[in-house]
């Protein structure tokens, strides 16, 4: 990454400094950085996980996974957030053709899937809590509802995102700075999508497992 | 207290009782922080510096200007963490006989937990992160860091966090349970005041701060080395601040984490580590040992950074073994990873996993000591100079090796039966941390002074800061290595046997030396400041260095580089000085370079707000707050305008500057 | 914005952004939402009476599709970057294994020997 071929030195003479150096456009580590962000964000997932994973069998004499998750319920949440990764792509497929408009659309679409799916958690959530099966219920609906709940939140905040992002593009257009924050946006939504699939799979289906 | 319902909305659990008036001590320590703080605040009004601060320091974006400051706050903070040092060791040497000694127990209990909290998260991190910041960008031939705005929002949530613990000592209390509040000590049922809750909010806002930076220099590393520096030929306290990162950012997130989990048991009620309904207290300590056992490693590794760049300048000879220092300092990266079990052999897990744990930290010691012996090679048959730096990497080698030792006798699971929770262990953790990252933050803090300010540190102070610093660390500590092979347990306020008060006067003795120390580097700066003409260093290059922050002029122009460098050898400028480098006198350009924000230091205040609300209950200051952070987030986000360029003309200017320095100095311009 | 005249500096060509194409992201799509419905079939339709083989089956379930979105979605790519973004994974996957087997192997070796009731008081009826 290093090498520049253009003030490769010849032997005798060498070259200690670029002399025709062009003006550096600023981000060029946003992509890594914004990578690196996100592996700190899988350890603090990996951090909830294995709370689940030593906890999770805790109910203190409360309610276990069989008595309170409900699968069908789950398929159509997990398929939302599913759908919204695809569209969060042809969001990025408009964008690397050029199109606003587009780009704005397939946002706003993914936008209401993610919606969809946080209505669902919510709903999930109110009904558990209304049965009593509260956060403080017992170490397994804690580890629960706070890996499922961050897992949320982190939506939440992605919905946010897309909404500045959406105004942000309406006002400057597709420039560089934009759609690196788009590729971000995009990184991060897709990796929401990645932890889901450890939720779903270690949360909900081995605990009807259990 | 619940006199009315009105102030308990308006200021949560905040009430006049909270206000320590009662105890001499604090209310003494409050009017002279009170009386120097007006003083000072007064004094940058007198002379009109607010400006010069806001625009040249708090808002700006400069690497080497948040390097400072970070120092800066390592400083201030070592000197609180230390008044509670001198306080404890003055508690334990009068307390026998009868005597209670002159602290009660809940304000001795809140000493040593702010005490250990302080000197980790606002002394030792400050100072390597400030190091970093300042030294990282000049030595791989950047302008600056990867992201300049972030760079600055980190440093102010560092301090935001340090101010939060600050405030705990005047307006309420400290947590009272040990500096990593272990459960269920820190549980709501057995710490119901606000001292564990001051103790969650400083550190999360200063957490965030550090994983923040530690991303922020992964990526300066990774991405804005100069041309035709490879990894392996990167100077070896770059490698040790990458590493060092790489364990911030894969350390840190757990904190974060664990502190949350901690937080809603405490706010919320949850379960997690309260027993009762399934929550275990020990998943807290196995959870924060996965963040603390690394941070001691973050800790070190840029200390081991500069005693390597100080072992090779003034033996005047390349590093030795620089790949297997590389290697080295990789292998310790990765098995931080795999001890932390070590700090709770007791818990009971049985013989095959503490087995593996003990093993795994022995296995540490070897990358460790290959370190040592590279240093000791370097120095071999070189032109040694007996400068400050060299003094502290010296002094070192001998210290750390004795606590390197007692370390590996602690990672024998039966002897750590024994010594665990003992005045040993203390002895220990203190020998490696002030014999290791201390002295080489002293190091490394003489070596890069003159880059930073432009002229060096006072020698002959230097030199007595030295020999206090370092008698009276063994004069401290070793009679704690005594202790606790007695048995003598940590954090007692009280003694029976009247036969070890010797041992804690001696002690306290030590600690008497050091404050000394810690006086004669107050004076040193003073003196440097003072003499800063007669200390000038007008070459650039005081120690005829190795690296390229020495290529540059001292202070560096804000820009660093006017041409980026073309690196050919490990030793970048060593090789340049060897192969007839001229320093280019024409053909500047404009150079394009990022602009000051005031984002950073209201994202960090507002957090501050946040924390304090949360802290007293006073809900709806944390709403505002908290919708006001988000506001002013999204708002910087709006900002698109963050670069500006600096005209050619400019640069030339400098540039002249400098050739005239380089010439008032007799050396060829 | 003077972002034009970059195209001479080394870093240049990682400015590129990661692009994927309408067949990639379809493709991914089919894929995931497979690797998806069968664990949830595997499960919600009692398909196997061993309770180890359907754990076993539904985790191999989403290591594929992690993988799946890794490679369609996210554009994972040895190269990109200089290889660092794969290797920065690669390190998270080691930490995250350490992290969690490594909680679950301490934890439940305390449990076995200090609290031999504990988990029996702790489970459900």
């Amino acid at each position: 990454m290093s090498a520049n071929t253009a003030t490769a030195a010849p032997a005798e003479k060498p070259v200690f400094y670029v002399r025709d150096e062009h003006p550096h456009g600023e981000g060029g580590g946003t992509m890594l950085g914004f990578w690196i962000y996100l592996m700190s964000d899988c350890l603090i997932f990996a951090v909830l996980f294995a709370c689940y994973g030593v906890l999770g069998a805790n109910y203190a004499a409360g309610p276990s996974p069989r008595d309170l998750f409900d699968l069908p319920m789950l398929a159509v949440s997990t398929s939302m957030l599913l759908i919204s990764s695809l569209t969060s792509g042809f969001a990025m497929l408009a964008m690397a053709k050029g199109r606003v408009a587009a780009t704005q659309l397939w946002l706003g679409v993914t936008i209401l899937f993610g919606v969809a799916f946080l209505s669902l958690e919510i709903y999930e959530f109110r009904h558990m809590i209304s049965i009593g099966a509260t956060p403080q219920r017992s170490a397994f609906l804690s580890s629960f509802f706070v890996l499922v709940g961050t897992h949320g939140l982190h939506v939440t905040f992605g919905i946010v995102w897309m909404i500045v992002l959406i105004a942000q593009i309406g006002r400057r257009g597709l420039t560089q700075a934009n759609r690196r924050r788009m590729s971000c946006l995009a990184m991060f939504w897709h990796f929401l999508d990645i932890i889901w699939i450890g939720v779903f799979t270690f949360v909900y289906l081995m605990g009807m497992l259990r | 207290m619940p006199d009315s319902s009105f102030s308990q909305i308006v200021f949560g659990r905040l009430t006049l009782e909270s206000f320590p008036f009662s105890d001499p001590i604090l209310v003494g320590t409050f009017t002279v922080v009170a009386i120097l703080g007006i003083a000072i605040l007064a004094a940058i009004t007198r002379y009109g510096w607010w400006g010069y601060l806001w625009k040249e320091w708090f808002t700006s974006v400069d690497h080497k200007r948040i390097g400072a400051m970070y120092m800066v706050l390592g400083i201030v903070m070592l000197l609180r963490g230390f008044s509670d040092a001198i306080m404890m060791r003055l508690q334990q040497a009068l307390a026998f006989g009868g005597s209670e000694g002159y602290l009660p127990p809940y304000h001795y209990d809140q000493i040593f937990t702010a005490h250990g909290v302080i000197m980790i998260f606002f002394v030792a991190m400050p100072l390597i992160t400030g190091l970093m910041n300042f030294v990282v960008p000049l030595q791989i031939g950047a302008r600056d860091v990867a992201f300049p705005f972030l760079n600055n929002f980190s440093f102010w949530m560092t301090t935001a966090g340090a101010v939060l613990v600050m405030a705990s000592l005047f307006i309420g209390e400290f947590a009272k349970t040990g500096w990593l509040a272990y459960p269920p000590l820190s549980g709501i049922l057995y710490s119901p005041g606000v001292g564990v809750d001051y103790f969650i909010w400083s550190l999360q806002i200063a957490g965030i701060g550090t994983t923040l930076s530690g991303i922020n220099l992964i990526a300066t590393i990774v991405k804005m080395r100069a041309p035709g520096m490879t990894l392996m030929r990167m100077p070896v306290f770059t490698w040790t601040a990458l590493c060092s990162n790489v364990l911030i950012v894969a350390a840190f997130p757990v904190l974060t984490a664990v502190l949350v989990l901690m937080t809603l048991d405490r706010y919320l009620g949850t379960n997690f580590f309260a027993g009762g309904l399934g929550g275990n207290p020990m998943m807290y300590v196995n959870l924060i040992w996965m963040w603390g056992h690394p941070e001691v490693y973050i800790l070190i590794l840029p200390a081991f950074g500069v005693y390597s760049e100080v072992a090779a300048t003034f033996s005047g000879k390349r590093l030795f073994g620089y790949t297997s220092m590389v290697y080295a300092t990789i292998v310790i990266t990765i098995l931080a990873y795999l001890v932390w079990l070590h700090h709770f052999f007791t818990m009971g897990s049985g013989a095959s996993v503490n087995a593996f744990f003990g093993i795994a930290t022995m296995i540490i010691s070897i990358p460790t000591g290959a370190k040592i012996f590279n240093w000791l090679f370097t120095m071999y048959r070189g032109r040694i100079r007996f400068d400050e730096p060299m003094l502290w990497t010296l002094a070192f080698m001998l210290t750390f090796v004795i606590g390197g030792m007692t370390g590996v006798m602690l990672a024998i699971p039966p002897a750590d039966f024994v010594l665990h929770n003992s005045l040993f262990l203390v002895a220990h953790f203190h020998n490696v941390i002030i014999g290791g990252v201390v002295f080489g933050m002293f190091a490394g803090i003489s070596y890069w002074f003159p880059k930073a300010f432009g002229f060096k540190l006072d020698p002959f102070w230097g030199k007595v800061s030295f020999w206090f610093w370092v008698a009276g660390f063994y004069v401290a500590f070793m009679p704690l290595y005594l202790l606790g092979l007695m048995g003598v347990t940590r954090r007692m306020r009280v003694f029976q046997d009247d036969s070890l008060q010797i041992w804690f006067i001696i002690a306290g003795f030590g600690v008497f030396l050091i404050a000394l120390g810690i006086a004669a580097f107050l004076i040193q700066i003073y003196v440097s400041i003072r003499d800063r003409e007669r200390l000038a260093d007008l070459t650039g290059d005081p120690w005829n260095g190795r690296t390229l922050e020495w290529s540059t002029s001292s202070p560096p122009p804000s820009y660093n580089f006017a041409f980026t460098p073309v690196v050919h050898d490990n030793d970048a400028w060593w090789d340049m000085k060897q192969r007839g480098y001229v320093r280019p006198l024409d053909g500047f350009r404009p150079i394009a370079m990022p602009k000051n924000t005031g984002a950073g230091i209201v994202l960090a205040g507002l957090s501050l707000a946040l924390g304090f609300a949360m802290v007293w209950y006073i809900w709806w200051l944390a709403a505002a707050s908290f919708v006001a952070l988000l506001a002013v987030a999204i708002g910087h986000t709006f900002n698109y305008a963050r670069m500006f360029d600096i005209p050619a003309d400019d640069v030339r200017r400098s540039e002249d500057e400098r050739s005239r320095q380089l010439a008032d100095s007799g050396a060829t311009p | 914005m003077s972002h034009a005249g970059n195209s001479d500096h080394a870093d240049a060509h990682h400015d590129e952004l990661p692009q994927g194409t309408m067949r990639g992201y379809v493709t991914g799509f089919v894929l995931a939402a497979v690797l998806t419905i069968i664990p949830f079939w595997l499960v919600m339709g009692g398909v196997f009476d061993n309770r180890t083989i359907t754990i076993l089956a539904i985790m191999v379930c989403a290591v594929i599709q992690i993988v799946v979105h890794m490679v369609f979605f996210l554009h994972m790519d040895p190269r990109s970057e200089g290889g660092w973004t794969l290797l920065a994974l690669g390190f998270t996957i080691i930490i995250v294994v350490i992290m969690i087997a490594g909680s679950l192997w301490v934890m439940y070796h305390l449990n076995a020997n200090v609290m031999p009731l504990g988990r029996e008081m702790n489970q459900s009826f």
